[in-house]
């Protein structure tokens, strides 16, 4: 990687004299930069595709209500799913509903209640009818409190959720973790810029003969700064690009696992081409990240020096 | 205020390190352009330190500073570049860039003024030559000998046309043949008008320069030997 760094300085630099010896500065900097980037990459992956699916999820489930007919009684429970169809038919703001069909109710609740059956071939036990409804917008509680009004004079059994309630916990959950993972991307970017600050302070104690030197010719502290400042910056271009593609492995391999389950990061739309322009521009954030550090720390160290 | 010709003025300069006695009292003296000096005294006088100060590495503890005719004193840090740069200096241990070539070294101070590399290949070339060090110009300071070294940093010094010259012990690390050959060069820049002055404790030096002032430090104070301190000078013989 060292010798990476090396050809890009000596391809953008040019025929510019180096006034520090580079290889000093270089050491385990472009590595340290690469790890940075990586788990930087991945935690914003992983804020970003949790990001998108709290997002897709909302989107579908905020308009969703659940109609849940308690009545114990078979026929009537049946009369009254008819009725609050029609019901529900006839009300604005409606975009659809859907009755679950009782073999789907059996095969959600066989896990938990087996598949014991009764004389019609159903189960032993009376099971709620379900129905789903889908609302043009939000499912607010004036919305619920509506519906409810329609349906309790035609199936007085009724219960009616809004789905974003019950799935509140998991929302709940998955921001915590999306904020935890921009708080990892908080923190890395601190560790970054601690990291570079504690190279260039042990560069200038390296170099500070030098240093010396071209303050007494008339150099002026930006240009002391500039060297650094140019020199952290190859190392973590360097770096960031190693990072980055050791990133984009892990992202993608974890996203064909999570496909496998059924909840792709990439191929149901979790990351989108936003998303990898954010992840790519990381090795370019902590390029000027690193950058701005060392010449801030640099400059703030040479106004001790005459 | 500045006095005509005036490169520096001293007025009541004290020099102390941390909280020990001071090493520099009571200097008061103006050198003028054009004038070659010799600054002498034995080992601990202080001389290192009056160049230092001379070469803006250092703050005095009192007193004032006009170099240039700019106090150096409470100038802003940011313009003492500019006044560095009309300063060539020769360290008593050259202070060579090690990882730099003869080239390199000596094209340092073009390089941090801002020079373009197209007008520094030539100068640079042509002092190295000057100084008999042609075959050398890539050659890092490790590599070069004690005489080289010191030319390289004379060389160096010079290149940037300073108007002082200030040089520590020039002729201690090199044989009697090359001291002179090195006199003869600052003569040389003397006569094209920098002011040059040369730290020394080698007596014989000084009689090898007969129109130079002389400024002698005892224990960090300053005699007068020559006359080189009075205003208006005394004018050479």
């Amino acid at each position: 990687m060292n010798a990476l760094s090396g050809r890009l300085r000596s391809v953008v630099a040019g025929s510019d004299v180096q006034l520090f010896p580079q290889a000093r500065m270089s050491g385990p900097m472009p590595w340290v930069i690469a790890i940075m980037v990586a788990m930087t990459a991945i935690a914003l992956a992983g804020g970003l595709a949790l990001g998108n699916a709290i997002f897709a999820a909302k989107a579908e489930i905020d308009g969703g209500v659940t109609v849940q007919l308690l009545e114990p009684r078979a026929d009537v429970r049946d009369s009254q799913a008819r009725a609050a169809a029609t019901a529900l038919g006839a009300m604005q703001g409606v975009r659809g509903f859907r009755q679950v069909p009782q073999a789907e109710v059996d095969a959600l609740i066989e896990p938990w209640l087996g598949t014991g059956t009764d004389d019609d071939g159903g189960l032993a036990i009376p099971v709620p009818a379900l129905i789903d409804v889908r609302l043009d917008g939000p499912a607010s509680p004036d919305r619920l409190a509506a519906i409810e009004r329609a349906l309790r004079p035609v199936a007085p059994s009724a219960r009616i959720d809004a789905q974003s309630n019950w799935l509140k916990p998991v929302f709940d959950a998955m921001v915590s973790l999306q904020v935890l993972s921009i708080a990892l991307v908080a923190l890395l970017a601190g560790a970054l810029a601690a990291a570079v600050l504690l190279a260039s302070r042990s560069a200038l104690g390296t170099h500070r003969e030098v240093i010396e030197i071209i303050h007494l010719l008339g150099g002026t502290d930006n240009q002391v700064a500039r060297e650094f400042q140019r020199s952290i910056g190859f190392d973590a271009a360097g770096g960031g690009a190693l990072g980055l593609g050791l990133a984009l492995v892990v992202i993608l391999s974890l996203a064909r696992r999570f496909d496998g389950l059924g909840a792709g990061l990439v191929d149901n739309g979790a990351l989108v081409w936003t998303d990898w322009l954010l992840i790519a521009a990381v090795p370019v954030m902590a390029t000027l990240l690193a950058m701005m550090t060392a010449r801030l720390t640099v400059l703030h160290a040479l106004r001790k020096m005459l | 205020m500045k006095a005509d010709g005036e490169i520096t003025h001293f007025d009541n300069v004290g020099l102390r390190y941390s909280t020990d006695r001071e090493v520099l009292s009571d200097l008061s003296f103006t050198l003028y352009s054009g004038r070659f000096y010799f600054l002498t005294g034995a080992s601990g006088a202080g001389k290192t330190s009056l160049l230092k100060l001379l070469y803006l590495a250092q703050r005095p503890s009192r007193g004032m500073i006009r170099m240039f005719g700019t106090d150096a004193i409470t100038m802003p840090r940011s313009r003492l570049p500019q006044l560095r740069r009309r300063i060539g200096v020769v360290f008593q241990d050259f202070r060579l860039v090690p990882h730099l070539s003869a080239f390199d070294n000596v094209a340092l101070p073009l390089r941090v003024a801002g020079h373009q590399e197209r007008d520094i290949a030539g100068p640079v070339s042509d002092i190295l030559e000057w100084v008999g060090l042609a075959d050398r110009v890539d050659a890092r300071p490790a590599t070069l000998s004690g005489g080289e070294q010191q030319r390289v940093a004379i060389a160096r010094a010079v290149i940037g046309q300073p108007a002082i010259l200030v040089a520590d012990e020039p002729t201690g690390n090199v044989d009697p043949d090359m001291a002179l050959k090195l006199l003869r060069l600052f003569e040389m820049l003397n006569r094209q008008g920098t002011t040059v002055v040369v730290a020394t404790h080698d007596l014989d030096l000084l009689r090898k320069v007969p129109d130079s002032l002389i400024m002698r430090l005892d224990k960090g104070r300053l005699s007068d030997p020559t006359g080189a301190l009075r205003y208006p000078p005394r004018a050479p013989a």
